[in-house]
């Protein structure tokens, strides 16, 4: 049957009908619905692990025990995962193993626009690059056969507008395939020096047979039009390079994005009179054309930075583009804002009045930097707040440590925060570290983690404690603080900060928009009470807004968490009606 | 030929449902079909951009500027903001609901006024409702969505039960007769 699926749900449905038995993954938008929609199939073995690291060390463990395996993740997590994928490379597999990297160009929801096909190149692992939906799905059916065929994992490089664009998918039924059997094979699995030696050749032998596979191959094809120009493209910039020239110009379209093939590209190169290279950020196959000799265009014209569309493309390799009708008129903004009743608000309005130096981390916390707020001056990658506030305060002593916190979240923490907490327990710098503890991996979209209690199906799983955590790495000090609560917060961080020793706060209430999580009747402006102060607006809850000289509350959006109720000197924010 | 229908509002006011239901839709009427959503980050009350696509064969999945046959818009401001994406001879379906962005509730700017005359004034053909009111009127303000698709279904050549089977196929069971009326409330027809 045809149905519309997004990218990422057709590539689960690929996994699903390859045999695929074992998935572990970190979510990461935009890969984080290709593990959920696994997780839909019971004859799949599905798991949030705590970082992507791990994740492919689960999925590298099912595949050598010879069940087919997958680990999904967000480019950087490939950051993460990195280790065990270098060397992975060298192991090769037993049954197939899939790696799903879903890059952002464009930085839709993510930190940089890194290009992943370079962990690829770097790793020498074979990476597909589908352009649609249906490519998702036929792709990850192929990379389990490609990944047994070349004793290799696989990488496939989504990207935002395929892994979150629907199209149309013929699915098919799930074929089940043998357990391969484990065999004991030390000069294979056991990577240390005499035996990586040998492997290392093993790996080029791979690429150079992986490079005649590119040649042939059916991710790779030669559509034919016009000579003029030809083009040389792959994942969405295929779509795009389709819309704007149709017939108008000849196209090599790349499926196997690493390796490249060599003679595909000069045979292609011969028969069109012009060519140029449209891909997303870095020039990876414009540089490996320049290797081979071609005289291209590409980034001498398209932009390394940011997505690219079909105007684009069109205004930049002098094709016209549509005229459109403009408004004269200055449009406010509408950035991502904290939700009303975010259990955030209340801890960073603390730690804004306190005026601390707050260094912070990944997820929907990392909003606490924009305004009215503005009360987070860092954030790197997942888990970086603990870790460098430990360098801030040892580089400046008292002074760092009287006002300086790390905000990070419970998945966040569960993922790389533990680690550099054990660096604070062991080397000692008197940091203030706040676990933001929402229960729930919030900003991709509530999923469970391992402070949660419960598993990716929604059933009861092993829940670790975070305060017996803490204080098992050796912190005495470790409070618990309802982020409701301003009062109890302020005490608490100010507390914290003076103390002479590391301590921990876990801000704890579960996230908002979670569903068991019962709201109170929305607060409403009594306006004979209220003076117009402000004082409520400097929450910067979207709930509140000042109509003429009096603060409003949307009641469709109040939850009556009452933070700001505690910041009214007048009792002009009351439950219920006016 | 291409048609491009863009739906845009404010995250989490259930433009997701409208664009599954146009998927249902136009798949179901025999069409190659393209949506494109943005998750993540954007959906925390930021702008929020769905693109449909339908024809023939599609290939890109997004609309850009100059692009769009519709744009149906949650949000005034919103409507407004993404002007330049209508294609000559275009129309914007709108719901005139005013949400105020932080840059406006923190005073830093101002919403702008007389947008959908403004929008007239460049010479767009602007067809704008109170759909919350509609969608209240049909039982829950949460089906501003459906209201819109029911104005939309105006303009378009597919009879209104093959509307109704998709919304069907879109939202709960026990949902299904507010949806029905808050879509005949939009179409004009209830």
């Amino acid at each position: 049957m045809k149905q519309l699926m997004l990218g990422n749900q057709a590539l689960a449905r690929g996994l699903y009908e390859a045999g695929c038995s074992v998935v572990s993954s970190y979510p990461g938008t935009p890969s984080t619905e290709v593990t959920e929609e696994a997780a839909k199939y019971d004859e799949i073995y599905c798991e949030w692990a705590p970082n992507e690291k791990v994740a492919m060390e689960v999925a590298f463990g099912a595949s050598l025990a010879g069940k087919r395996s997958f680990c999904g993740m967000k480019h950087v997590g490939l950051n993460v995962a990195a280790d065990p994928l270098f060397t992975c490379s060298y192991t090769g597999v037993n049954a197939g193993m899939v790696i799903c990297v879903a890059d952002d160009a464009g930085m839709h929801s993510s930190q940089n626009e890194q290009d992943s096909r370079h962990h690829a190149i770097a790793s020498k692992v074979p990476m597909l690059e589908p352009s649609d939906s249906g490519e998702a799905y036929e792709f990850a059916k192929q990379a389990f056969k490609l990944s047994e065929e070349f004793d290799t994992p696989v990488i496939i490089k989504m990207c935002t507008r395929v892994a979150h664009s629907q199209s149309i998918v013929e699915a098919g039924v799930r074929e089940e395939v043998d357990t391969i059997p484990y065999e004991k094979n030390i000069a294979k699995y056991v990577m240390m020096p005499g035996n990586a030696i040998r492997r290392h050749p093993v790996v080029e032998e791979r690429t150079r047979k992986l490079i005649q596979y590119a040649e042939n191959c059916a991710f790779n094809r030669v559509e034919m039009g016009d000579t003029k120009l030809g083009i040389i493209t792959s994942s969405t910039s295929y779509q795009y390079v389709k819309e704007v020239f149709g017939e108008k110009a000849s196209i090599l379209k790349l499926g196997l994005i690493n390796p490249l093939p060599e003679k595909l590209i000069l045979n292609f190169a011969a028969k069109v009179e012009k060519l140029a290279i449209v891909e997303e950020l870095d020039p990876v196959i414009e540089n490996h054309c320049k290797h081979l000799g071609l005289t291209v265009t590409g980034k001498d014209v398209l932009p390394l930075e940011g997505e690219y569309s079909q105007n684009l493309i069109a205004e930049k390799l002098g094709e016209e583009v549509p005229a459109y009708r403009k408004l004269n008129e200055t449009m406010p903004g509408r950035p991502p804002v904290m939700c009303a009743g975010c259990p955030h608000r209340g801890l960073f309005y603390i730690l804004s009045k306190n005026q601390c130096t707050v260094l912070g981390d990944i997820g929907c916390y990392t909003l606490g930097a924009v305004a009215p707020l503005n009360a987070m001056e860092m954030t790197l990658c997942m888990g970086a707040s603990v870790s460098s506030i430990h360098g801030f305060n040892k580089a400046l002593g008292e002074a760092g440590e009287e006002k300086t916190v790390a905000v990070i979240g419970d998945s966040t923490f569960m993922h790389s925060g533990m680690t550099g907490l054990a660096n604070i327990a062991y080397n000692q710098s008197n940091s203030t570290v706040i676990i933001l503890d929402n229960s729930i991996t919030g900003m991709t979209g509530h999923q469970q983690n391992p402070t949660t209690g419960y598993n990716i199906k929604g059933d009861p799983a092993g829940k670790i404690d975070l305060e017996s955590l803490c204080r098992a790495m050796g912190f005495g000090r470790v409070a618990v603080i309802d982020p409701y609560d301003l009062e109890e917060c302020d005490r608490v961080v100010k507390e914290e900060l003076a103390a002479k020793e590391p301590s921990v706060i876990i801000s704890r209430r579960p996230c908002a928009l979670l569903k068991y999580v019962k709201h109170s009747a929305p607060l409403a402006v009594k306006e004979d009470r209220c003076v117009g102060c402000k004082s409520c607006m400097r929450l910067g809850c979207p709930a509140i807004s000042m109509k003429g000289k009096k603060a409003a509350i949307d009641n469709t959006l109040c939850v009556g968490c009452k933070v700001c109720q505690q910041l009214c000197k007048f009792d002009a924010l009351q439950p219920g009606e006016v | 030929m291409t048609k491009n229908i863009m739906i845009v509002g404010v995250g989490g006011q259930g433009s997701l449902l409208a664009s599954k239901l146009l998927g249902h839709l136009l798949l179901s009427e025999g069409y190659d079909v393209k949506v494109s959503e943005v998750h993540g980050m954007s959906q925390r009350g930021g702008s929020v951009v769905t693109y449909v696509r339908f024809g023939e064969k599609v290939y890109s999945p997004i609309i850009d500027k100059g692009e769009a046959d519709f744009i149906v818009s949650f949000e005034k401001l919103e409507a407004a903001r993404y002007v330049e994406y209508l294609k000559e001879g275009g129309r914007i379906v709108t719901n005139t609901q005013e949400i105020d962005p932080m840059p406006v509730i923190t005073g830093a700017a101002v919403y702008p006024d007389n947008l959908i005359e403004k929008m007239q004034g460049i010479g767009i053909a602007v067809d704008a409702m109170d759909c919350l009111s509609l969608a209240e009127e049909a039982g829950s303000a949460k089906a501003v969505n459906i209201v819109l698709m029911g104005r939309l279904s105006k303009y378009f050549d597919i009879p209104v039960e093959k509307w109704q089977q998709a919304i069907e196929e879109c939202v709960p069971a026990k949902f299904a007769a507010l949806n029905h009326q808050a879509f005949l409330l939009g179409r004009g027809d209830a």
